[in-house]
């Protein structure tokens, strides 16, 4: 798919999605309304391009779920009452996760495995930092969360910004384009003297930092945090990443779009209780979206290669 | 015959759940030595079927994984109970165990259709896919907690020459398993898929086939585990299946089975399903914390994977 088709069938299913909200309840198209609709969005969109930092390289990460829940007890616990040895923390968890991108390319190890393993860890981690659930969210946090912008809601205009930073870091920025084209192909990049284990790496790290802001977002807006918050993030990130246009394989992904396929998946919890689904079947219903918009995205790009048949 | 058979990885993977074993029976104060094994055949039974079908999938090659196991073993168990409704009889057990059989079968046809028509990789669509089998089971379930006939709670529970029932059981789906990999045409097929597509579709692999078939044996024996999973446990849960997603994976792996596929062994699955589980009940019986339990665990199985790989991704 070209990037301009891309990016159209995340914004198509998020329109189609926030106009069938605004018809069933029209109060929703407010101020108040949006920001209730989109108001857990941001840390889900976080997590999603963590996610897709990592899927960028050709991996995939089963351990963000518990590592935001990790970092979510990190910012409830020490950020708030020792905010040095917290940041020490956070910053010690960017480094494990830039060693564990360093031991899988080094030992040529499958990433669905590792952080399969890792996701214990994190959750262990977690239980250890905060037993039982608890803590509190530092002020300037809690703040930053609840503030009101003029003109949009905090969760628009904080979307905006991380889909507007993240386009220009990863699409726009030599390194963003190195790690694509790493993902695209290792080894022009080895022959090109680029060394895959620091690449990996810096991946691997780039995705602990989003990891890091999500939970720290999140405790912002619930104001406390469990060992077991985020669990769901995992899949919903995967989720995000492939309903936002990107692909598993070749470094073939969209930072705007995934940003999109986040507020899209956020909305849809919404959007199912408000025509009164049963709770039943409410993830039920997200796995049909998903399969949905990947039937959609099929007959896009085979409509597209009939196309380019006949030219 | 010795250096021949220590070449082999799982015998490794053995190694070390016996030395895991000493471990824990030395230091265990309650059940002793015999109370261990038993548990550790019972738990790794149900770790092995799955297992197995996790193998399978994983041998079709880089991608294919099954993540729907749990959604699959949840349905399976709590729908077939459901049917049995407590009741006794052999006929019943049987049309219990026939459901939880065709809920498998009918899990992994929708995998496969999805995988196939929609050209999904496979984590994704097994992933959307078990969404919608989780969501029939909370409906079908609503919080009723319905008991096994006695008859089948007995059975999975029981011993036989004193070992676990479930344990004969699995034992007899893995030479089964290592029949179908080693001496017939399927497990050729399987491992020719899994080491190069492309090359096996020219060759004349029936590769669609062989695909099919992989994955509704996946499912079927997730359907089975549940079922026997819940008669064992007295009952279905709807998380009862959440810890298989990790262990079906790292038995493969532990077990020698090469994660890019194309290469898979039986006997190590067997292996990694009994060390996983002494090691997990080797931390228990330190009585550390569940977070720490947790930690070890996780770095572990880490360590394992990062021992037996070849360094150097291809």
């Amino acid at each position: 798919m070209r990037p301009n088709l891309r990016i159209l069938l995340p914004v198509l299913s998020l329109a189609l999605l926030l106009g069938a909200v605004f018809v069933i309840q029209p109060r929703t198209m407010s101020y108040l309304g949006l920001n209730l609709l989109f108001n857990l969005a941001v840390p889900i969109a976080l997590a999603t391009v963590a996610q897709m930092i990592i899927i960028m390289v050709n991996d995939i990460d089963l351990s963000v779920g518990t590592f935001v829940s990790f970092v979510a007890c990190v910012t409830a616990t020490w950020l708030n009452d020792a905010p040095l040895i917290g940041a020490a923390i956070l910053a010690a968890s960017v480094l494990a996760y830039a060693g564990l991108g360093a031991l899988i390319q080094a030992r040529g190890l499958p990433a669905i495995v590792v952080t399969l393993g890792m996701s214990f860890v994190w959750a262990g981690l977690a239980l250890m930092i905060l037993p039982s659930p608890g803590g509190a969210s530092p002020g300037w946090l809690r703040w930053l969360m609840t503030a009101k912008p003029p003109v949009a809601p905090m969760a628009i205009v904080a979307s905006v910004l991380i889909a507007g930073l993240t386009h220009l870091l990863i699409m726009r920025s030599s390194f963003g384009t190195v790690l694509r084209g790493f993902g695209g192909n290792e080894r022009t990049l080895a022959r090109a003297g680029w060394s895959l284990i620091r690449l990996r790496a810096s991946a691997y790290a780039l995705s602990a930092v989003f990891g890091i802001l999500s939970g720290m977002t999140l405790v912002g807006l619930s104001t406390a945090a469990d060992a077991n918050i985020a669990l769901r993030y995992t899949l919903l990130s995967i989720a995000g990443v492939i309903l936002g246009g990107g692909e598993f394989t070749g470094g073939r992904i969209s930072p705007v779009g995934a940003v999109i396929g986040a507020l899209t998946l956020a909305l849809a919890g919404s959007f199912l209780s408000f025509i009164r689904l049963s709770p039943d079947w409410q993830i039920g219903a997200q796995g049909i979206i998903l399969i949905i918009v990947l039937a959609a995205r099929l007959l896009l790009s085979v409509r597209r290669r009939n196309r380019d048949v006949a030219a | 015959m010795i250096a021949a058979l220590f070449s082999r990885a799982w015998i490794w993977a053995f190694v070390a759940a016996g030395i895991t074993f000493a471990f824990t029976a030395a230091i265990g104060q309650t059940a002793g030595g015999t109370g261990l094994l038993v548990a550790a055949l019972t738990f790794s039974a149900f770790s092995v079927i799955v297992g197995l079908g996790q193998m399978f999938v994983i041998t079709l090659g880089p991608g294919n994984v099954d993540l729907s196991i749990p959604a699959t073993m949840t349905l399976a168990g709590t729908v077939s109970l459901k049917y049995m409704g407590g009741a006794a009889g052999a006929d019943v057990a049987l049309v219990g165990l026939l459901v939880a059989l065709g809920i498998g079968l009918g899990a992994g046809i929708a995998n496969f259709a999805l995988i196939k028509l929609l050209r999904i990789p496979p984590i994704i669509a097994t992933l959307a896919s078990s969404f919608v089998y989780l969501s029939l089971a909370i409906w079908s379930n609503r919080g009723i907690r319905i008991k096994p006939p006695e008859a089948l709670s007995d059975f999975a529970i029981g011993r036989s020459l004193g070992v676990p029932n479930v344990a004969w059981l699995a034992l007899v789906i893995a030479v089964l398993a290592w029949v179908a990999l080693n001496r017939a045409a399927y497990g050729r097929n399987l491992s020719a898929t899994g080491q190069n597509l492309r090359a096996a579709r020219l060759a004349g692999v029936p590769v669609d086939a062989v695909r099919a078939i992989t994955y509704v044996l996946c499912a079927g024996l997730a359907g089975l585990t549940g079922f026997l999973l819940s008669c064992f446990s007295g009952g279905a849960a709807l998380n009862m299946g959440t810890e298989y997603l990790l262990t079906s994976i790292a038995v493969v792996v532990i077990g020698g089975s090469s994660i890019g596929g194309g290469r898979s062994n039986v006997p190590g699955i067997w292996a990694g399903a009994l060390f996983l589980f002494l090691i997990v009940s080797m931390l228990n019986s330190y009585g550390l914390g569940a977070g720490v339990r947790l930690l070890m665990t996780g770095v572990i199985i880490i360590a394992i994977v990062a021992a037996g790989s070849r360094p150097q991704r291809s």
